[in-house]
């Protein structure tokens, strides 16, 4: 089996170029040449704290500090750690979306020393530190599942999943947008620069496109009705502050003016976007600036009206959402209205806790403010010094993505088990209390993530070439999808636990796919007693061995060959809460 | 006529003695009154048009007015109620109907008014309120039902929230269709399977991880009663006569274009398809459907979508639903209840579209015990505020009536999993105009 794994590695290794080509505009550059330009890029540009040369372990220290008092100041005591190999099945969930096939489990409880961890983290991330090739291609391969998936879960909150109908009337192209932001994962693009790109994004929308920028795609499908959508996206994605409802009126319960709303909305207001079709499908959209004369009519001082409750028209100009104010010229040669504006978003100092919150609660199940992006004043926050300190320290030293997961991962909150005690049972965020992190609260995986774990387990994820699987994942991933059809994009996924999940897991394809693959095909072929290949199993999907209850249900079990048996084996672990949850 | 439960065993205990030709009379009585007792499951289906219909080119029309747009009133079967011209075939069921022309909801966000509109709660984020399909399939919920008694079609509603997942809805495709029911596998296998699973599941459940891994369990439960159901046979709409697939606007395979469209336009026949789908599923004893139509963020070329396309589609389909309940004796116990998100902009915009708007607008309601033939409330003469003579009626006012029209105490109190009590509907003052 070990040979097996080796095996996908170099495939894998191999096809990486080309993978590449296909997603990004930066083409040939192989991982590991991107990584080492940017690793020097990096250090060049990190300034150190303004409060001294912290160091990842103390500002993790400092994570663990703020936690602990939390615990001390509620009376809760934590949940004892997490097994080795329970931290390691969470670990590669949250960053790379799938689960360690049993190769991988087994080299990581395998290694020794004290920074076990800390190596297991950076290697997700891409990061070696040993000379070793065998080493550094894993560390690529790696590195390309984790631009993936943060490349998946940023494309899912930016632009929304693929709807269940293919339309093609779609002014988003999604594939242009995981280009984008797979190629900057990929690059550790620092995230001010990522959002600066996205915010002042020009260029067309789709892969291939002249001109293709794919950053373009988050303001794409947001401009109409005056870009009301855009403005309150990235008030709320980038900076935690929820303005929707102060496009109609005063917010009745925060601080929030509908002048405001209008204020930042000024600053889309020379954006233009044309739609290039092909009969009714929209092949690319070009998004870019023109002059904007201003509903007065007046270019030099381009202002926009809006409309009190009461009637009254009032007059805004471009006035970002602290005050500042900018030159209120339309002329795009005098001021470039959204590029001012992804500066100013940047250095607001929500900027980076708001990156942060979203990035707690991706890993440990609560941010620390519910939702995650909405941090305005009359919503209280559960740990307001480390909130602060966490955003102060990832925008000090240069919005350094790759750091901010290390700060998390590695912190004490990460590593305790999901399992709560008398100490710490009414720590449950479900009941509506602030989370206080004294144990690892579950969550089930997203759809994306029990894919990518199926493909991964079964060994099925070199199949085809990337733009197959890409394509099949798409399709797959659809049935899922349910869309409001409004202007906020809303929607909603059936895949949240209800008869409609478990009917897909019992008896949809990717199960039978999966029950019959050449993997499971092999297994029940290759020597080994039945309770290894049981064992086997068990270790692939909940990253332990069976109990002897489990394991003489099996070994017991009737079935004309034990081909049927293994396969009745690998259908109970696909369909168990303990499979489907991150815990 | 009606049989109580201790009339009903006393039959079962005299039966053993009868003879053969008796015995298979009482069969027969048996069967009819089962039938009556399905009839008395009370239900609501409800039609949820997604993304907020605007009401005043539907339900309370401004004629002459600079906010009336371009479509005319027509007379109803409810004496001097009237409606869109576009709605005919509803204004034939306007007697069994009542238009609540007073709703005043302030929620003109989407996801914030969809919300509020299904829970009778404006949204919180320390606490998720259960909806209307999770409340009435907690109250009716019918003991020999095997499908899940809150089924949604072609959309996803709103969620159990504290009342937990075995309320959640059990969201199906606007078809009616149901995926991967079958495992195709012999029973003696799928048991083995089950044991197997049951073993994780169960030991999983009991290791102090909270409620979710729990109410994992009990879905996988019942799914698998779901597979093996024969009341699954209520989703199948093809064993339905030719006319009553044509009353509901399905057309016969192979006609292709529905005749009567603008421009031999081909006539959307899936809002129709899923209130069939929701009639037989009340039928069968599922207490709680929702329906959900989209298309209606008409914030350009409001009246061109509604007149070609959406009205005529509404039209067909509410109309067969409520006069079909009508007809089979049925819509006494069931509640049609049809709303969105919110209202759109009397104010006609530049596009000629209108925009969100939660100020003042329509939902209409028929059947439940609810009384019809009548507008309740209204609004000022161009459609900008519920007129000075009204109550304003808020989501919760309006979800307190539909319960108590089905025979639910709005008494009722439930405990939110961090032991706050509840009040059902959010302790909403029922319409007392529904009740007369």
């Amino acid at each position: 089996m070990t040979k097996w794994f080796q095996l996908i590695c170099c495939t894998l290794v191999g096809t990486s170029a080309c993978a590449l080509a296909l997603w990004q505009p930066v083409a040939s550059s192989t991982a590991a040449e991107l990584a080492a330009a940017d690793a020097a890029a990096t250090a060049r540009e990190l300034p150190r704290s303004a409060s001294g040369n912290v160091t990842d372990d103390d500002l993790i220290k400092f994570i663990n500090e703020q936690i602990r008092k939390g615990w001390a100041d509620t009376g809760i005591g934590p949940s004892p750690a997490a097994t080795d190999a329970e931290w390691c099945r969470r670990l590669y969930l949250d960053m790379i979306g799938r689960l360690p096939t049993v190769e991988e489990l087994n080299l990581y409880l395998a290694s020794g020393g004290p920074d076990k961890r800390k190596r297991m983290v950076s290697l997700l991330m891409g990061e070696v530190s040993s000379s070793n090739p065998k080493d550094s291609a894993r560390a690529d391969k790696y590195l390309e599942e984790f631009a993936r998936h943060w490349a998946s879960k940023y494309s899912i909150l930016f632009v929304g999943r693929p709807p269940a109908q293919r339309q093609n009337r779609e002014l988003v192209n999604r594939d242009g947008m995981q280009a984008y932001l797979r190629g900057s994962f990929l690059r550790n693009k620092p995230w001010d620069k990522m959002v600066e790109e996205i915010v002042s994004a020009t260029g067309t929308t789709s892969p291939g496109s002249p001109e293709f920028n794919g950053a373009t795609n988050f303001l794409v499908n947001k401009l109409a009705e005056n870009a009301t959508e855009a403005t309150a996206k990235t008030a709320k994605y980038f900076l935690g502050i929820q303005v929707q409802c102060t496009q109609c009126h005063n917010h009745p319960f925060n601080d929030w003016k509908q002048d405001q709303f209008w204020g930042l909305n000024a600053f889309f207001r020379q954006t233009k976007s044309v739609q290039n079709r092909n009969g009714q499908n929209v092949e690319y959209v070009t998004l870019g600036n023109e002059d904007f004369n201003g509903e007065g009519s007046n270019p030099k001082e381009a202002e926009i009206y809006f409309e009190l409750r009461n009637g009254e028209l009032r007059v805004a100009y471009p006035t970002f959402v602290d005050g500042t104010k900018i030159n209120s010229s339309g002329y795009v040669n005098e001021v470039d209205r959204r590029a001012e504006l992804a500066k100013l978003v940047v250095k607001h100092e929500n900027f980076g806790k708001a990156f942060m919150n979203r990035m707690w609660g991706h890993f440990l199940g609560y941010g620390f403010t519910k939702p995650v992006d909405d941090m305005g004043p009359h919503n209280p926050v559960s740990h307001p010094e480390l909130l602060d300190r966490l955003g102060q320290e990832f925008a000090a030293r240069g919005h350094n993505v790759r750091e901010a997961i290390k700060w998390i991962t590695l912190s004490e909150a990460y590593s305790l088990s999901s399992r709560s005690t008398p100490r710490n049972k009414k720590d449950d965020p479900s009941l509506g209390e602030k989370p206080m992190f004294s144990h690892f609260y579950i969550r089930q995986m997203q759809a994306e993530e029990l894919y990518e774990s199926l493909l991964a387990a079964t060994r099925a994820d070199q199949e085809g070439t990337p733009e197959e699987r890409a394509a099949k994942k798409a399709m797959w991933l659809s049935q899922f999808t349910v869309t409001f059809g409004n202007d906020e994009g809303d929607e909603a996924t059936t895949f949240d636990g209800t008869i409609p999940q478990v009917l897909m897991l019992m008896n949809g394809d990717l199960t039978k796919t999966a029950l019959t693959s050449a993997f499971m095909q092999q297994l029940s072929a290759s020597n080994g007693s039945l309770k290894d290949k049981v064992d086997y199993l068990y270790m692939a999907t909940l990253a332990r061995k069976p109990s002897s209850r489990e394991a003489a249900l099996a070994l017991n079990a009737k079935g004309a060959n034990p081909q049927d048996v293994l396969q009745d084996v690998f259908w109970a672990l696909l369909n168990s809460n303990e499979f489907i949850f991150n815990h | 006529m009606s049989m109580n439960r201790r009339h009903f065993m006393s039959h079962m205990a005299a039966s053993a003695a009868m003879t053969a030709p008796v015995a298979a009379s009482f069969t027969n009585l048996l069967q009819a009154n089962a039938k009556d007792m399905q009839k008395r499951q009370k239900a609501c289906i409800m039609l949820f048009m997604n993304a907020g219909p605007p009401t005043i080119d539907i339900w309370d029309l401004k004629p002459g007015q600079p906010t009336g747009g371009p479509f005319q009133e027509i007379e109803t079967s409810a004496p001097g109620v009237k409606i869109s011209e576009h709605m005919p075939l509803m204004a034939k069921q306007m007697h069994h109907t009542a238009i609540v022309r007073s709703m005043s909801t302030r929620e003109a966000d989407h996801n914030r008014g969809r919300y509020y509109m299904h829970t009778g709660y404006v949204p919180n984020p320390s606490i998720e309120h259960p909806s209307y399909g999770a409340v009435i399939a907690k109250e009716l919920g019918n003991p020999n039902l095997e499908i899940p008694p809150f089924v949604a079609i072609g959309g996803a509603s709103y969620g159990p929230g504290f009342l937990g997942m075995s309320y959640a809805p059990f969201v199906v495709d606007s078809n009616g269709d149901v995926r991967n029911l079958n495992m195709n596998m012999e029973a003696p296998r799928l048991a083995q399977r089950l044991g197997m699973l049951a073993e994780i599941e169960g030991g999983f459940a009991a290791s102090a991880r909270g409620e979710a891994p729990i109410e994992h369990k009990k879905v996988i439960d019942r799914t698998v009663t779901l597979m093996t159901s024969d009341q699954m046979k209520a989703f199948k709409i093809d064993d339905e006569p030719a006319n009553v697939k044509e009353r509901y606007g399905i057309a016969a395979p192979g006609a292709g274009m529905a005749a009567g469209g603008q421009g031999g336009m081909r006539r959307n026949t899936t809002f129709g398809r899923s209130c069939l789908v929701a009639r037989r599923l009340v039928e069968r004893g599922v207490p709680f459907v929702e329906v959900d139509m989209g298309g209606w963020d008409l914030h350009q070329t409001t009246h061109d979508t509604l007149k070609n396309n959406l009205l005529p589609t509404l039209d067909q389909g509410m109309s067969a639903l409520i006069e079909d309940l009508a007809q089979r004796g049925m819509l006494e116990d069931t509640a049609v209840v049809w709303m969105g998100d919110f209202g759109r902009t009397p104010r006609i915009n530049a596009r000629a579209g209108r925009d969100h708007w939660a100020r003042c607008w329509s939902t209409v309601v028929a059947g439940g015990g609810l009384k019809g033939g009548q507008a309740v409330g209204a609004t000022n003469e161009d459609g900008t505020a519920v007129a000075d003579s009204c109550d304003p009626i808020k989501s919760e006012d309006l979800m307190a009536s539909v319960l108590k029209g089905l025979g639910v105490s709005l008494e009722t109190t439930y405990t939110s999993k961090n032991n706050r009590p509840m009040k059902i509907a959010n302790s909403g003052k029922v319409i007392k105009e529904l009740f007369a």
